[in-house]
């Protein structure tokens, strides 16, 4: 057990936690954000999908104490106030999920793949996406939020 | 997963320090596959010593060798300059690794160490001719797998870094299994000068291997054609749900003439 802090949409967050444990229990347990999922226990799903210091990760392969100090973004820290994230919005307009269960991981990694490369190719989005499953749409409409939200950011693709 | 300790040292020595006053512990590196094992219980360590405080990330050109600590994570290799420049092919097998979120943790040093039969990594290290440098000493390539899962480290042993020999050309080509991205089979080819190595990952049954054969062949003659009449014995190859043995074995041909470019 040990105290550790570490900064989490851009509040601070202090908790007790085990050594043992996930960053995503930290998330989702300890500070009760649950819009990061866990969908698997082989770290291949992505719906745990974060980013830590601008980095997209897999939270349920990490644990909190190896975070102690980091600046972490979760779905939850995309949206200013009411207002969606680009990414967000062009998910939700161009039909990039079903049952949603893979939708913040799908968002976490594409706002990342974009901010690293604006103008990214169908082809580059699809080879980012590896690390993401989803068990409803065939992929299609998400790849298609994913371009869009790429615009909206920006992009000329 | 059990309960555990975590250590976070600042340097290799304390690292070395921690490990031994845990009795059964383990150095975590980028944990992409200790941390799966720790979840589902295949492994219960007393305590955990995170490697990534110890400043072992650098990666350098050193005369004939490109060295690289290992604790360079994919990305950091599949995106430097220098790799990109020095040994293209290094740069692009690491590229290829898992996904992108895999990439962003995963370590050269954890690869190596883990020896996985399926992991690109040990490929390159063996055809490329590398040196593993550890705490207390350098272990040549061809000496340091020594089996599935199994090398030639000692239990309290870091990788601090390994040191490639710049090739006159190199290639990695793979195989991706088509959920995990591991490779089936992922041949490492290298050229230096006269000599040619093949690196042969994803098919043994005792990981990672060299194809002498194929070695004297193209060394003679480096071309795709020159493969053909070459025979892969599939004896000794993974037969398991994603492939059989024979199907491995005219993969390795098969990547290994994509490689010869
Ligand atoms: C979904 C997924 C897909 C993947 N796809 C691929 C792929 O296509 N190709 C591929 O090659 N790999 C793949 N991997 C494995 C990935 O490359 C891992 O990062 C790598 O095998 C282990 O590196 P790590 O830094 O995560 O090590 P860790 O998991 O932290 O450690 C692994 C082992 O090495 C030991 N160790 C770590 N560093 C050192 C050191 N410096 N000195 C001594 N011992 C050390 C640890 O104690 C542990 O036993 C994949 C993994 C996942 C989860
Ligand atoms: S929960 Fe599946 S990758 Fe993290
Ligand atoms: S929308 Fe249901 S899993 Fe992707």
């Amino acid at each position: 057990m040990g105290e550790i802090s570490l900064k989490l949409n851009g509040e601070l967050e202090t908790r007790d936690v085990a050594d043992n444990t996930l960053l995503v229990d930290f998330i989702r347990e300890h500070v009760g954000l649950t819009g990061t999922h866990v969908g698997c226990d082989t770290s291949q799903c992505g719906a745990c999908v974060i980013h830590l210091d601008g980095v997209s990760v897999k939270a349920c392969t990490i644990l909190a104490k190896q975070a102690v100090g980091a600046d972490i973004t979760t779905i939850e820290g995309l949206a200013d106030g009411d207002e969606l994230h680009p990414m967000q919005e062009a998910f939700h307009e161009n039909h990039g999920l079903q049952c949603g269960f893979c939708t913040p991981g799908m968002v976490m990694s594409a706002v990342e793949m974009v901010n690293k490369n604006k103008d990214i190719s169908e082809d580059e989005i699809r080879e980012g996406l590896e690390g993401n499953i989803c068990r409803c749409t065939g992929y299609h409409n998400i790849v298609q939020s994913v371009k869009a939200g790429a615009a909206k950011m920006g992009g000329k693709n | 997963m059990y309960s555990t300790k975590y250590v976070k040292p600042n340097s290799t020595t304390e690292a070395l320090e921690a490990i031994k006053s845990l009795g059964d512990g383990k150095f975590l590196a980028g944990g992409m596959t200790l941390i799966p094992t720790l979840k589902q219980r295949l492994a219960s360590p007393d305590g955990l010593v995170d490697l990534s405080g110890c400043k072992l990330d650098s990666i350098a050109e050193e005369g004939e060798t490109l060295k690289i600590g290992a604790m360079a994570r994919h990305v950091s290799v599949a995106e430097s300059a220098v790799v990109k420049k020095v040994i293209p092919a290094l740069a692009k097998l690491a590229d290829g690794i898992g996904d992108r979120q895999v990439r962003n943790r995963g370590t050269i040093g954890g690869s190596v160490a883990n020896n996985d039969p399926s992991a690109c990594y040990p490929s390159a290290v063996l055809a490329l001719k590398a040196t593993i440098h550890t705490n207390n000493r350098s272990i040549a390539a061809d000496d340091f797998f020594t089996g599935m899962f199994e090398t030639a480290l000692e239990d309290d042993e870091i990788i601090e870094s390994i040191s490639f020999s710049k090739p006159t050309k190199a290639n990695y080509v793979k195989f991706p299994n088509p959920a995990s991205r591991y490779a089936m089979v992922g041949v490492f080819v290298a050229q230096f000068g006269d000599e040619v190595r093949v690196a042969v990952t994803g098919a043994g049954e005792g990981g990672v291997f060299r194809h002498q054969e194929m070695e004297s062949v193209l060394s003679s003659n480096f071309s795709a054609d020159s493969l053909s009449s070459v025979n892969i014995d599939s004896d000794g190859l993974i037969s398991d749900l994603h492939a059989s043995a024979e199907y491995r074995a005219n993969l390795i041909k098969e990547m290994t003439k994509r490689a010869v470019v």
